[in-house]
């Protein structure tokens, strides 16, 4: 069992105090002893996070495009089942590049923790962070630490800037009537299991989040060709992933709920507390909107790949009700699947 | 979503839709269900659509928190303007009172929690200095948790705000009403797994009108509207039960129990109805000391207060369907909510929205 907060880590009293963020002696033993350690290859060009100096540099290539993005991490609890905050961080930022079609490059790491979190919760942070960063294909080129008081944060928060770089960067909007919607796998097992570990639901589940960088098996379905736009379903789910589509786009997009692949235990508690898992967060899963004549191409694939394993075509788009999404139930039912409206929360009975 | 883990196998579903498309009379005609559960299934589900146009499938007075008086939301908030601590269920918090919500109290500084279950409220308490108040709402399904908690030698400091309501004489009550056009009741599955079938007769048997007990899978659903559709066919209108594997004539006899050893009977007041004779349920005399109203000298409720251009009292006596109302979905919606019914999870209007819901295909 992980503790589900950092002061309850019982293995040691190491802590992050105020002077680990001032700038001096103790700052510069927390970097070269408790971070530089985590990461081995740290260059994307000449200047690079080994030098410690005021930034990084990157080689770019004379082709393409280079695309940036940032993302910042709150979660909670830090530690989960299937990861922890800092293989989110790592694998928010670089999926974030990986569906605009970039194979990501370099990334930046800006850490803030409250006074008083345990050095060794840092430890395997960083540690899952490199991991993750490792799987993506990218490097740790720079990054910063802040300490604010206790009281002031709860725990850490973690901020992640991406560069990578695209043939030619895919947007979530260029899709017409005709096209496949294509999901990577399993949905709604991030948002689930992370309901699942709190403590106020006291239940125990085999679920474990999908976090995970998705660039190596998204960059099989590019060789492809016909791949028109891309989102990761991250916060609001499916839903809210599949109805930005459809409002930038101005298409309809129809679901077939059967056809939408999800672990049993999803299902369960999505039963149990009344939450929709098309509402709920993924960290390991793309959508894609592709050409009909090279869907099923690409959906062999992304399911040479392990991460797409459960890839599948799960509905198609066409211009029914502009800017909308439509679900073709189980039952032979029909409704809208309208955007989330934010955290979904539990019914009563 | 995989079919064989909900009873919603689509050949299946097409087979019952067929025979209530047979058995539907060419007039349209309206069935009225009582439970937002079973408002959840329909819209998620999108069950209106496998129904003939001229059926239509209204939720009532199903949503508990919806149908809480707003003067009895006022008294939760005076408690808590003592420096009590109120805890309730989630969505009761954002439910409008006649001045502000538990949840405006809360920003104001009050010391409000949301709880899972009653017995949370008593944990509470037990880690609590002060007095803490359990805000008791619900059918006949949450009240045996509240009787449990009353008898099971709770801590001092804790006192219930009960305002428990009774579903068998709402249904009624609106049968009582003018034009209430309604031609048949989706009874709900929950509350009769605690009360059985007894009440629904005792209540709804004079009225002659079909009472079918249903579930809530989308085959649950479906068959429940093709019995009462039947009924209706055949002139012979009565209580029937589409739900025998959770739910058989005698009810929860222990729950019942718990119920009637803590609780008795009384008129009560349901938002947007009016005053509903022995509806209600009132903590008996003996057990007067947990009694938040004796132990806060809380005072007679008043009347609710009208929510100008807000359908809520027509979507309760379901003589709306929330897109009826010109506040739907513009003035009012979950994030800004104007009545109880787009507040309250089971209220008709929130699920509507959430799912996406709408009159015609």
């Amino acid at each position: 069992m992980v503790p589900l907060r950092g002061e309850e880590d019982p293995l040691t009293d190491e802590k992050i105090t105020p002077l680990h963020g001032a700038g001096g002696e103790m700052m510069e033993k927390l970097l070269r002893e408790r971070i530089l350690v985590h990461f081995k290859d740290c260059h994307a060009g000449r200047i690079g996070l080994t030098e410690l100096d005021d930034g990084a540099t990157v080689d770019l290539p004379a082709e393409g495009e280079a695309v940036i993005t940032t993302d910042s991490h709150v979660v909670k609890p830090i530690f989960f089942p299937g990861g922890d905050i800092g293989r989110l961080a790592a694998s928010g930022t670089l999926n974030d590049l990986a569906v605009m079609g970039a194979r990501p490059i370099a990334l930046t790491l800006a850490i803030i923790m409250e006074e008083g979190f345990p050095l060794t919760s840092l430890d395997r942070i960083l540690a899952s962070f490199s991991a993750a960063l490792t799987e993506g294909g990218a490097v740790l080129v720079t990054g910063d630490t802040k300490v604010m008081g206790h009281g002031e944060l709860d725990g850490i928060a973690i901020n992640t800037t991406g560069i990578g770089i695209a043939v030619a960067a895919i947007s979530d909007a260029s899709i017409d009537p005709g096209d496949r919607v294509i999901v990577t796998g399993t949905i709604g097992d991030h948002g689930m299991a992370l309901l699942a570990a709190r403590e106020e639901f006291n239940l125990a589940s085999p679920l474990t989040s999908d976090v995970a960088p998705i660039w190596p098996m998204i960059s099989r379905a590019l060789k492809i060709g016909g791949v028109k736009a891309m989102k990761d379903p991250t916060r609001g789910g499916l839903a809210a992933a599949l109805n930005e589509m459809a409002k930038k786009s101005m298409t309809t997009i129809e679901i077939e709920e059967e056809k939408i692949p999800f672990h049993r235990e999803v299902l369960a508690l999505s039963e149990l507390l009344g939450i929709s898992p098309l509402e709920v967060a993924n960290e390991g899963k793309a959508i894609l909107i592709v050409d009909g004549e090279r869907a099923e191409a690409i959906l062999t694939a992304l399911r040479a790949h392990p991460l797409g394993e459960n890839a599948t075509i799960v509905g198609r788009v066409t211009d029914e009700y502009p800017g909308r999404v439509v679900l073709a139930t189980g039952v032979g039912g029909r409704r809208f699947l309208d955007m989330p409206l934010g955290d979904p929360v539990p019914r009563i009975c | 979503m995989n079919a064989s883990f909900r009873l919603a196998d689509p050949e299946r579903a097409k087979a019952l839709s067929e025979a209530i498309r047979i058995l539907a009379p060419p007039e349209p005609i309206k069935i009225v269900h009582v439970c937002g559960t079973h408002e959840v299934a329909i819209s998620h589900n999108g069950i209106r659509r496998l129904l003939p146009e001229t059926v239509t499938i209204l939720e009532g007075p199903g949503c508990p928190v919806c149908v809480t008086p707003a003067s009895e939301i006022d008294a939760a908030v005076e408690i808590a303007r003592t420096g009590a601590t109120v805890c309730s269920f989630g969505d009761m918090l954002r439910v409008p009172g006649g001045r502000v919500s538990l949840d405006q109290a809360r920003s104001e500084g009050c010391d409000i929690r949301t709880v899972l279950s009653a017995k949370d409220a008593v944990e509470q308490a037990r880690a609590a200095k002060g007095e803490v108040v359990f805000f008791a709402v619900g059918f006949e399904t949450t009240a045996p948790m509240t009787a449990a908690i009353v008898l099971d030698d709770p801590p001092e400091n804790l006192s219930v705000l009960a305002s428990h309501k009774l579903i068998p004489p709402a249904m009624a009550a609106l049968l009582d009403l003018p034009d209430h056009g309604i031609a048949g009741y989706l009874a709900p599955g929950h509350v009769s797994t605690i009360i059985g079938t007894g009440p629904y007769r005792e209540w709804l048997d004079s009225y002659e009108i079909p009472v079918v007990i249903g579930g809530f899978e989308p085959l649950d659903i479906l068959y429940a509207i093709a019995l009462i559709l039947r009924q209706i066919a055949d002139g012979t209108p009565k209580v029937e039960n589409a739900y025998p594997r959770a739910v058989d004539d005698e009810g929860n006899r222990a729950a019942l129990n718990l119920i009637d050893e803590v609780f008795e009977v009384t008129d009560a007041a349901w938002r947007g109805i009016g005053t509903i004779p022995s509806s209600g349920l009132v903590l008996r005399e003996r057990f007067r000391s947990i009694d938040a109203r004796e132990r806060f000298e809380i005072p007679e409720p008043g009347p609710d207060p009208e929510i100008p251009g807000c359908r809520c009292p027509d979507v309760l006596t379901a003589r709306a369907v929330p897109s009826d109302c010109p506040l739907f979905g513009t003035r009012c919606t979950p994030l800004t909510p104007v009545g109880p019914c787009m507040v309250g999870a089971e209220g008709a209007c929130s699920i509507w929205f959430r799912y996406g819901e709408r009159r015609t295909p």
